[in-house]
């Protein structure tokens, strides 16, 4: 005979959030989780964070979670709660980021009456998350929770959505102690040995190698970033990230090469076209890195380790899959390079860099600012200011952003040397990504310097979560490189659409320096170049949030530029560059 | 067998072995309409004694790079237990059930009668002017079986899309 319930399905559910660690909850309270409030208000162990859209919620729990490595949780109540919740599951979907996301529904005699507030949300969200469920019995609600945490962390991290009828967490439910084990998902992380052994032949074997790494291995944990240094500098082969890969592999290091992709440095790029081995660790081969598919990096054999057996010759064939957690085949990798004799190639590797310091030469990110006083700050300048003095300042600093122009800059010149400092919407690309996310970086390193580089545009799309920073008197330094314009999408029209500037210029945009102060931030302003670096040590220096106001030249492009559809080596360089990258030849390519 | 690169397009049975809860199927279905994949024809329902486990078998047709991919997708679901490619992995039986209803007279319900024999289709309702015929086997007979029909007053088809097994031992 079952032991008398005691504890509520709130209680419960709090109780299992607290067994899986949860510390902070971002949420947005409404009718259907009512009782999961009341609960929440009488204990002490979770602190609720509340955000002003529940968008924002989800970009929060984010940023805790890729700030922390640890899971994000959110509550949110039914129907339009779930709704605006979509796109921050989608963006977690994308990136790989794990979130557990508690929705309220209508009581379960309800479900299907269109009640209100009622929104099929497991439907919605089915292609929005990694897996959902919706309880419908008390006894399920302990064990569904304890599934969610263990899905959204194990294999690929993803969004997790449990769907809450106010009758379950209203009923008494019993208590089941977290579950080791899934019964159906099982996801392998160790590396087949024999495909380790085959990657590490033709490692030895390369000519030309590259290591290209994504944001697979900062999922990994820092002991994959480690592993990743460790093997390149054994190998001694370049290495590139990609945009969710930045911080993986230390910025500073001679062996990096930059981002590479769309908006990646030449030599990175050139590198991918030019390789004959190319090692993929946690990257998975999307649009934005390879350009034109069937151009992309012709000449090489590829190993591909990823968690995901579905990221696997999904947009590009490779000839050696391994089906593996990146740090546990990084370190199966790395001993199996070290115990093999068979030799290599150095002289070839040496000819490599020579070629690979000739690409570097061209200096793709360069920009020339005008030092003279009143001159127009150049966005590149901004940041790279902005990075030289928060690293004199020797404080931990975690970077977010929005999306578009600022966003490709921040990434090119903002340099990382740890992972789990860079938070930005990769795949889905969601503006109003940086403000939110920041907010969750920020409670979960509450001393450190946290930083959204950000867009007049996008910083729109969740300025509201201004008044979360103020009631939490979260000091989270909003840098805005203002432009008046929505900078990428004007940068294609000027490229691409005859510079129409169809409904892109910002208009009727707010005194953003007043909008800080009416949200008890602080607001400041820099108009031209002379003004940039007090701005930014007055911002630092500011114990509050701040919206730091940067008036940047409008008419700036990002470079270079693999226009979609163009191959690695049909890069557009900025107007600093005599002749762009079109010209390159294949058969040029090749000689090293 | 084909590469990974092979561009022709090739026909595959996979069955999945999934948790019978809500919204499985919705999340297999989901997967195909999402990401453009074909369902040439597929089936579900339990397969164990408590019902908590159920099968699902799905025909689909696509290069050999998108039925891996297919399959992976598959896999990955949380649900899912085994993804099995029926196809790929060696010799297998697949069959359907159709039912298949023909309205005719005279001597047309001869001729329908004597091409249902040859194909081993029963006759489970019969009126003066309709016959309906139920058969089992591989979908290229019950092709040919409706493709005999058309002339003989062809009225209406209900398939049952495929069950399959590997042969021999193995089992998914």
């Amino acid at each position: 005979m079952a032991a008398e319930l005691t504890q509520s399905g709130a209680e419960i559910l709090l109780r299992a959030l607290k067994d899986q660690g949860v510390e902070v909850i971002f949420g947005y309270p409404g009718g259907a989780v009512l009782p999961i409030y009341d609960a929440l208000f009488q204990q002490n162990s979770i602190r609720h964070i509340l955000v002003r859209h529940e968008q924002a919620a989800v970009h929060a729990a984010e940023g805790y979670a890729r700030s922390t490595g640890r899971t994000g949780c959110v509550l949110v109540t039914s129907g339009p709660g779930a709704t605006n919740a979509v796109t921050g599951l989608v963006d977690a979907l994308m990136d790989s980021i794990p979130i557990v996301c508690l929705t309220g529904q209508v009581p379960t005699h309800l479900i299907g009456n269109d009640a209100f507030q009622e929104a099929d949300t497991t439907g919605i969200t089915r292609p929005a998350t990694k897996h959902n469920y919706l309880v419908k019995r008390p006894e399920d609600l302990a064990r569904v929770v304890h599934e969610a945490f263990y899905v959204a962390s194990h294999g690929r991290p993803g969004p997790v959505v449990i769907d809450l009828p106010k009758d379950i967490v209203i009923n008494k439910a019993p208590y089941t102690e977290p579950t080791v084990q899934h019964p159906s998902y099982r996801p392998r992380t160790e590396p087949d040995a024999d495909q380790i052994a085959k990657a590490v032949a033709l490692l030895r074997g390369a000519k030309r190698p590259v290591i290209y790494a994504g944001g697979g291995v900062i999922n990994a944990g820092p002991e994959a970033s480690a592993l990743l240094t460790e093997f390149a500098r054994t190998t001694g082969f370049p290495i590139t990230n990609t945009l969710m890969g930045l911080g993986s592999y230390p910025a500073s290091d001679p062996q990096f090469l930059g981002m590479l992709g769309m908006h990646g440095t030449y030599e990175a790029n050139l590198v991918m076209h030019g390789c004959d081995v190319m090692l993929a660790i946690g990257a998975r081969f999307d649009d934005r890195i390879t350009g034109r598919l069937d151009a992309f990096s012709q000449g090489s054999q590829k190993i591909h380790i990823d968690i995901d057996g579905s990221s696997i010759n999904k947009n590009v064939a490779v000839d050696i899959p391994i089906v593996a957690d990146a740090g546990k085949a990084l370190a199966a990798l790395l001993a199996g390079w070290k115990a093999s004799d068979a030799p290599v190639d150095k002289p070839a590797l040496a000819a490599w860099w020579r070629q690979i310091d000739v690409w570097r030469e061209k200096k793709s990110l360069k920009f020339t600012q005008d030092m003279k006083r009143g001159g127009i700050i150049k966005p590149q300048y901004a940041i790279q200011r902005l990075y030289e003095i928060t690293r004199a300042r020797k404080q931990e600093v975690f970077i977010t952003t929005e999306v578009g122009q600022h966003q490709m800059w921040a990434a090119q010149h903002f340099n990382f040397e740890k992972p789990n400092r860079w938070m930005t919407s990769g795949g889905l690309g969601t503006m109003g990504y940086g403000l939110p996310a920041a907010m969750g970086v920020q409670l979960a390193h509450p001393d450190a310097l946290v930083i959204d580089i950000a867009g007049e545009a996008s910083i729109q799309m969740n300025i509201q979560e201004m008044g979360t920073l103020a009631q939490y008197r979260l000091p989270v330094k909003i840098f805005i490189l203002n432009n008046q314009y929505m900078g990428m999408v004007r940068q294609w029209q000027e490229l691409l659409h005859g510079s129409r500037y169809s409904e892109t210029y910002s208009n009727a945009l707010p005194d953003f320096v007043k909008l800080a102060e009416s949200y008890h931030a602080t607001g400041m302003r820099a108009q031209s170049v002379d003004e940039l670096d007090a701005v930014i040590h007055a911002m630092l220096d500011c114990p509050t949030a701040v919206i730091a106001d940067i008036a940047v030249d409008q008419a700036e492009n990002c470079f270079p530029m693999i226009p979609s559809g163009a191959a690695h080596n049909e890069m557009l360089l900025g107007p600093e560059h005599e002749a762009s990258g079109a010209g390159i030849t294949d058969a040029g390519l090749a000689l090293v | 067998m084909p590469g990974i690169s092979d561009t022709t397009q090739r026909s595959a049975t996979i069955s999945v072995l999934v948790d019978n809860e809500a919204g499985v199927l919705a999340r297999v279905i989901g997967l195909f309409s999402g990401r453009g994949y074909n369902i040439d024809s597929l089936t579900v329902a339990p397969v164990d004694d408590a019902g908590r486990r159920s099968r699902i078998n799905i025909v689909t047709s696509g290069t050999s790079m998108v039925i891996e991919q297919i399959k992976a997708q598959l896999d990955r679901l949380v649900p899912v237990h085994r993804v099995a490619d029926l196809t790929m992995d060696g010799p297998h039986v697949a069959r359907e059930l159709a039912l298949v209803k023909v309205i005719c007279t005279a001597e047309q319900r001869v001729e329908a009668l004597q091409i249902g024999t040859s194909f081993r289709a029963r006759v489970v309702d019969t009126t003066l002017g309709s016959f309906v015929f139920e058969l089992t086997g591989a979908t290229e007979k019950i092709d040919a079986f409706i493709e005999l029909m058309r002339n003989l007053g062809l009225a209406e088809v209900s398939r049952s899309g495929i069950a399959a097994l590997a042969r021999g031992t193995r089992v998914i």
